[in-house]
């Protein structure tokens, strides 16, 4: 007997719009065996990571914190995966639009600056994460590097930049010694929502840039340029559509939403640039916008079921011990299983007796 | 011991691991997959090459238990690519997350514990000439199994009729298919092959290298393999040079370091990385005028017909 796969007449319309279901389904029945072998209650495990979180109103919120930068990233990484360009550097777009928006944060800390910082800074941040992702992108174009390689490489050297700056030039003198710069001045710190709570005004940014990627993906040309390019490049070419500059138009914008999510982390949830602002947003992002089926709505909702496990790994690590690790397992196997449900709406999967053909020996 | 011996020796055991996994690699590649999880397989490598190590107190028990994950992550790597024709991209860097976290578990244990490393070659006489001596006579077993992993892959490809089908899959899969080859079978015999070396590549770190587990200790070398077999432009004989190229980036780094030259410790050890970039571009710049290299299917969906 063979597992072989075959194409279907035409796309299963039900699985395309089940199959995130059925890979979240397939993914918790995974881990209730993973938390088995781990000696832990599945049930009780389940509960801690999915409901708990649901049921009290801090917690509802940080999922809302988690959520916006996830969404933010990966509204730009499926503009990127759409064209069939591939951005996985989103993690250190992220830190250099940190490392940029802080700056002015930094230079202005204790000046009496006005009100006009935080805009600039978010505006320092989007440019600064869109140069940095325009690294690999002009490789790419200009001369054929892979740009999945030299965009995670960057990811390195953003990381240890940010690193180098906290521990040196940028470091709080009053600091302890700690690697972090000084607190940022309020007129440098986005605004909570609500007084008391975590929740910011970044959560409305999000929201705004979902609606502004619904808008260009279904009503604009630019929109109907990227899915050609990707689905078609043929008659993309065919129709004049330029995929150099589609790269470079995917990255930059991609990078430049990973910059501003990463200035806003820092201005708004953070406080301060400090080593490890980010719990690896930038990867996760990438599950999120394939969760998403690479659709802005789609992606909003998956970056909050995404913001959820990271919560409630937290709660399970606390109440069950359970390692945080499992977080990023739980993560892994969610992918696999949405892109093979994606694949199962294009082809069915049937069990074969296998005969041996004539020439399988290859003798 | 001199300093360029000293050297010499540690380039030889960080170009080690980097040379294993894109040995392994290259194999896949040449088979028309792309695997982009080889960091996640390395890092599990290393966690349970740990284990493996610590529980039996033997380095060969180790290295097996590192092939052994290795090869058990590139299963489930080939289960979805080959079974259900999921994007190989997206299915590798599942891959890599997931083997992070996975390391994170099986590794969880074991972080401040010590074994005694990889025993070195000892022959006698040779071993003791200077300079040379510990160089060529007197390095752990897995350098020489490195090497000669290389030279056996050459041979495999080159010289033997499975080498040559695995090229032709790797270059036209629908033509080798209409042929009578069975494509899915020998490519997943590659991935899995890849998988085993990426295991063991990781394995060396902390059996031979670093006689301790931390998590997420291979750094980001998965990636920088993967860009070597693209550096080779996928033959053989050129991925030694760039593994020991890349294995000197990273020690004369840590030299210059340790010098103090002024320069931002950070800024010394980005340049492997940074070397990458421009080592890609550089490569990938020359082909533009002499044409790709790189396995005309790499990376493409396969589905045969029936």
């Amino acid at each position: 007997m063979q597992l072989v796969l075959e194409r279907r007449a035409e796309r299963s319309a039900i699985i395309a719009i089940t199959s995130p279901l059925i890979a979240i389904a397939l993914t918790l029945v995974t881990m209730s065996v993973l938390f088995a072998i781990l000696g832990k209650n599945p049930i009780a495990a389940l509960n801690v990571y999915f409901v708990e979180p649901l049921t009290d109103s801090y917690s509802l919120q940080e999922i809302a914190v988690k959520a916006t930068p996830l969404v933010m990233i990966a509204i730009g990484l499926s503009l990127c995966y759409l064209a069939n360009v591939w951005n996985i550097g989103a993690e250190g777009q992220f830190l250099m639009g940190a490392v940029c928006g802080s700056w002015l944060a930094v230079v202005t800390n204790g000046t009496g600056a006005g009100s006009w910082v935080l805009p600039a800074m978010l505006i320092l941040g989007a440019l600064g994460g869109a140069l940095y992702a325009l690294i690999p992108a002009i490789c790419k174009v200009r001369f054929g590097a892979n740009e999945i390689l030299t965009s995670l490489m960057l990811v390195y050297v953003a990381d240890l930049f940010m690193d180098y700056l906290v521990r040196g030039p940028w470091r709080d003198p009053k600091g302890l010694n700690f690697p972090t710069t000084a607190e940022f001045d309020s007129v440098a710190t986005v605004p909570t929502l609500i007084d008391g709570s975590r929740l910011h005004a970044g959560a409305v940014i999000t929201c705004i840039v979902v609606m502004l990627a619904a808008v260009m993906l279904g009503r604009t040309i630019k929109g109907f340029e990227i899915r050609v390019v990707g689905a078609a490049p043929k008659a993309a070419r065919f129709a004049g559509f330029n995929s150099k500059q589609l790269v470079l138009f995917t990255f930059a914008v991609s990078g430049a939403l990973a910059g501003l999510a990463g200035i806003i982390e820092v201005a708004g949830p953070v406080g301060h640039l400090q080593p490890g602002i980010s719990p690896g947003y930038g990867f996760t992002a990438i599950i999120v916008a394939f969760l998403g089926r690479l659709n802005p709505v789609g992606i909003l909702i998956a970056g909050l079921f995404l913001a959820l496990t990271f919560i409630g790994g937290e709660g399970a690590q606390i109440s069950m011990k359970i390692p945080l690790d499992l977080t990023k397992v739980f993560q892994g196997i969610l992918l696999f299983y949405v892109l093979a449900c994606d694949s199962l709406i294009l082809y069915r999967v049937r069990l074969v007796k296998l005969y041996r053909k004539a020439a399988d020996g290859t003798a | 011991m001199g300093l360029l011996e000293a050297i010499i020796l540690s380039v030889i055991a960080a170009s080690t691991p980097l040379l294993l996994a894109a040995a392994g690699e290259l194999v896949v590649e040449r088979s028309g997959m792309l695997n982009l999880g080889v960091e996640g397989m390395m890092i599990m490598g290393a966690a349970c090459g740990f284990a493996g190590a610590w529980l039996t107190s033997s380095t060969f028990i180790g290295a097996l238990c590192g092939i052994a994950a290795g090869a058990a992550l590139s299963a489930v790597f080939a289960l979805f690519t080959l079974g259900l024709a999921v994007n190989q991209v997206a299915a590798g860097l599942a891959l890599t997350i997931l083997g992070i976290g996975l390391s994170g578990l099986v590794g969880a244990g074991f972080v401040g514990e010590k074994i005694s490393p990889a025993p070195n070659l000892y022959v006698p006489i040779l071993t003791g000439l200077p300079f040379i001596g510990r160089i060529l006579f007197g390095q752990d077993l897995l350098v020489y199994f490195s090497v000669g992993l290389v030279a056996a892959i050459w041979w495999f490809l080159y010289r033997t009729r499975a080498g040559l089908i695995l090229r032709a899959i790797g270059d036209n899969h629908t033509s080798a298919h209409a042929l009578g080859y069975p494509v899915l079978r020998i490519r997943t015999l590659a991935v899995l092959f890849g998988g085993a070396c990426a295991g063991l590549g990781g394995a060396f770190l902390p059996l031979a290298y670093t006689p301790f587990f931390i998590p997420g200790m291979t750094a980001g070398r998965g990636w920088i393999a993967l860009a070597l077999v693209v550096f080779s432009s996928w033959l053989p004989g050129r991925l030694v040079g760039g593994a020991y190229l890349f294995g000197a980036v990273t020690i004369l780094q840590l030299h210059a370091q340790g010098l103090g030259l002024g320069i931002p410790s950070q800024l010394m050890s980005s340049l492997p990385y940074i070397a990458t970039v421009v080592v890609l571009v550089l490569i990938s710049r020359a082909r533009v005028t002499a044409g790709s290299a790189a396995p005309a299917s790499l990376g493409l969906v396969f589905v045969p017909d029936r």
